[in-house]
């Protein structure tokens, strides 16, 4: 079976860069971009099977990343972290079409789990 | 200007009982002031006014009788005049000095006319030639006396009073003939002075006022009652009397108040003087007078006691509304802090959010390296460190959500929300406090309760209030019961129960008011009413039942959405 291939935005560099190294323990292929344009850009010349997106981060906001991402590839499932408690934009975020949303800290476990729903999920539909 | 000093009188600054009672004296006093002034200024000018108009109307008539009175006088005086003037152009000096004759004529005179006593002939050198009369006259000589020059100078005279026959006053009336040959001579008669009496009779006056004759030496010429007898010096002060008739105000020789009214005669040497004792002329005044102090006295007491209630009352509602809007005030800058402390809390937990994922992932990523790698030296304390610190990261996590949970209250947010949970996050809250005081958590909460579109912050308030209160009822190990259902209109009921102390029944019916506190000191009695106000603008109802003793019982409903309201979220 093929590797999954996660494609970590985040501008949280010392944070994205340990969880990107659990995954890869537990098996993924982790990808980071530091923030929304060269997450994009990495979308557009890459191929991944599901994207973790921080809500808050400089410049191109985290939901606009998300418009932006939907645009290239609306398949491509979206999990949303954010530290921000504020569950408007997570519901917006829903709205827009993510797949689902965390608050950080999280539980490494509650993260592999949304992501094997989303795959299960977008290899049906 | 005028602010200022309304400013300074009605001081507004500061709020202790000190306070109060010099704004509710100085109420008093500006209210008293305001309105007696001007009763006193009226009464002032009323009483000025009414005293003087009286006096008038009342010295008025007395002084317009003694005018008559004079005229009736004088009539009668110059009628007398007038006979004696017939006479003497009617008989010659020949016919008159016939004893006989003369005496006839006295005779006929006494019979028509009542008062001549007799009658006497005087040639022109002043003797007393023929007589009639009572008196022996004859051969006096009246060259020398005051009333001969003056017949002759003005043609007629009449005297002052004098004590004539038996002693009793006359007086003497005398006029002059000048014949056809340029001799003058002249008759006189004396008359008694009855019609004097009588005249002043006529004049109806009280018993207390007193009239009489003088002349202008101050020479009663009649019986004075106060004053005087005839021929007697008056006893009053009559200076300020002159020759034209007046009447004044003045006092007596015994310092009553009087009321003199005179009128001179222009005929005689007589004053007509009427004397009335102010109190009797003036007694309709006095009578006003007395009425008006009554009236005014008891004016000023109605007045002064109905102030002095009212600013009692005034001052008692403005000092309760004081107090009510401190109580707002305290309520809003108390809601206010929490506000910022609650923004000021979420930016915290929100900046604690970022490095506690950091430790999060790094503990974690060691945690996993640890479990992955052989067995050292060591290996099993690594693994329990770690698990130390992500245990306590999971701690802080706890007390991050909770923060960021509590300060969203502000606005209405409109979403899908499970009561359930709301109701766990705050028993999370509370449970420090209802651990330690032993109460027990009973707790109905279905999974099958819908959710409802509402506002979470706002609920959670409301879940709070109630659940505080709750605790504050119960004693230690009593207990608190949470129910949640489904209801029929597709909305969810929530009802808090426990076995509290209860609510006595006249409190129950106020008990959603504001500022409405058993909390003696404690508690700002807003937090029902709050909750109150959430659950309606949430498109609910709530309501309580407690009966003293038997606990408490609030349940609320909440609607599947919000009636009558936008959901701000779209």
């Amino acid at each position: 079976m093929d590797k999954i291939k996660v494609l970590l935005i985040d501008d949280e560099i010392e944070f994205v860069e340990t969880l990107a190294e659990r995954l890869e323990l537990r098996g993924y292929i982790s990808k980071i971009a530091g923030d929304g344009e060269s997450g994009i850009s990495r979308l557009a010349n890459e191929s991944f099977d599901v994207a973790i997106l921080d809500l808050m981060m400089p410049g191109l906001s985290g939901l606009d990343t998300l418009r932006q991402i939907k645009e290239i590839d609306k398949t491509l499932p979206v999990i949303m972290l954010t530290g921000h408690g504020s569950t408007k934009d997570g519901m917006e975020g829903m709205r827009m079409g993510a797949f689902d949303f965390l608050m950080k800290p999280l539980d490494i476990n509650d993260l592999l789990e949304k992501i094997k729903l989303a795959l299960s999920k977008s290899s049906k539909g | 200007m005028f602010k200022k000093v309304v400013d300074t009188v009605f001081f507004l600054n500061t709020a202790n009982q000190d306070h109060y009672n010099v704004l509710k004296r100085n109420i008093i006093i500006i209210m008293l002031l305001i309105t007696i002034l001007p009763l006193v200024t009226m009464i002032v000018i009323n009483y000025f006014q009414y005293k003087s108009h009286l006096t008038s109307q009342i010295i008025a008539p007395l002084y317009a009788m003694a005018d008559k009175t004079k005229h009736s006088f004088e009539l009668f005086l110059d009628q007398r005049l007038a006979i004696i003037r017939f006479i003497s152009t009617t008989y010659s000096f020949e016919n008159l000095s016939n004893e006989q004759n003369i005496k006839k004529i006295l005779i006929s005179l006494k019979k028509e006319w009542r008062g001549f006593v007799d009658i006497g002939l005087i040639n022109g050198q002043g003797e007393l030639v023929s007589y009639a009369g009572p008196y022996s006259l004859l051969g006096k000589n009246y060259s020398e006396q005051i009333s001969f020059q003056e017949t002759q100078i003005k043609g007629r005279y009449i005297s002052n009073v004098f004590l004539g026959y038996r002693k009793y006053p006359h007086i003497v009336l005398a006029v002059q003939h000048l014949t056809d040959t340029g001799q003058t001579w002249v008759l006189r008669a004396t008359i008694d002075t009855d019609f004097f009496n009588t005249l002043i009779l006529s004049m109806g006056l009280s018993r207390q006022t007193d009239a009489f004759l003088i002349n202008k030496n101050g020479i009663l010429q009649t019986n004075s009652l106060y004053y005087g007898n005839t021929l007697e010096k008056c006893f009053l002060d009559l200076s300020k009397l002159n020759l034209r008739s007046n009447s004044f105000e003045g006092t007596d020789n015994k310092n009553k108040k009087v009321i003199i009214a005179s009128s001179a005669f222009s005929i005689a040497d007589y004053i007509l003087v009427i004397v009335q004792p102010q109190s009797v002329a003036l007694k309709s005044w006095y009578a006003l007078k007395t009425e008006m102090v009554i009236i005014f006295l008891t004016s000023l007491a109605i007045i002064i006691f109905a102030i002095l209630k009212m600013t009692r009352v005034l001052i008692k509602r403005i000092k309760t509304s004081d107090e009510h809007r401190e109580n707002v005030l305290t309520e809003l800058q108390h809601a206010q802090k929490l506000s910022s402390i609650g923004r000021l809390a979420a930016g915290v937990a929100h900046e604690v959010n970022n490095p506690l994922a950091i430790i999060n992932e790094k503990a974690g990523l060691m945690s996993d390296l640890i479990g992955l790698s052989k067995d050292f030296d060591k290996k099993s304390k690594f693994i329990d460190l770690t698990c130390a610190i992500l245990n306590s990261v999971d701690r802080c996590r706890k007390i991050t959500h909770r923060l960021l949970g509590f300060s969203k209250r502000i606005d209405i947010k409109i979403e899908p929300i499970n009561i359930n949970q709301i109701i766990n996050e705050v028993l999370d809250f509370l449970e420090k406090d209802i651990l330690y005081r032993k109460i027990d958590i009973d707790l109905m909460l279905p999974n099958s309760l819908v959710l409802i579109e509402s506002d979470h912050g706002q609920i959670q308030q409301v879940v709070l209030n109630l659940l505080t209160n709750a605790s504050a009822a119960v004693e230690d190990f009593g207990w608190i019961k949470i129910e949640t259902k489904n209801i029929d209109n597709g909305g969810i009921r929530v009802k808090i129960s426990d076995n509290g102390c209860g609510i006595p029944e006249d409190i129950i019916k106020n008990i959603f008011d504001p500022f409405f506190s058993t909390k003696k000191g404690k508690g700002t009695g807003l937090g029902l009413s709050i909750s109150y106000g959430i659950i309606k603008k949430l498109g609910g109802e709530i309501s309580v039942e407690s009966k003293p003793g038997k606990g408490a019982a609030f349940t609320f409903d909440l609607p599947q959405k919000p009636i009558g309201l936008e959901a701000i979220n779209g």
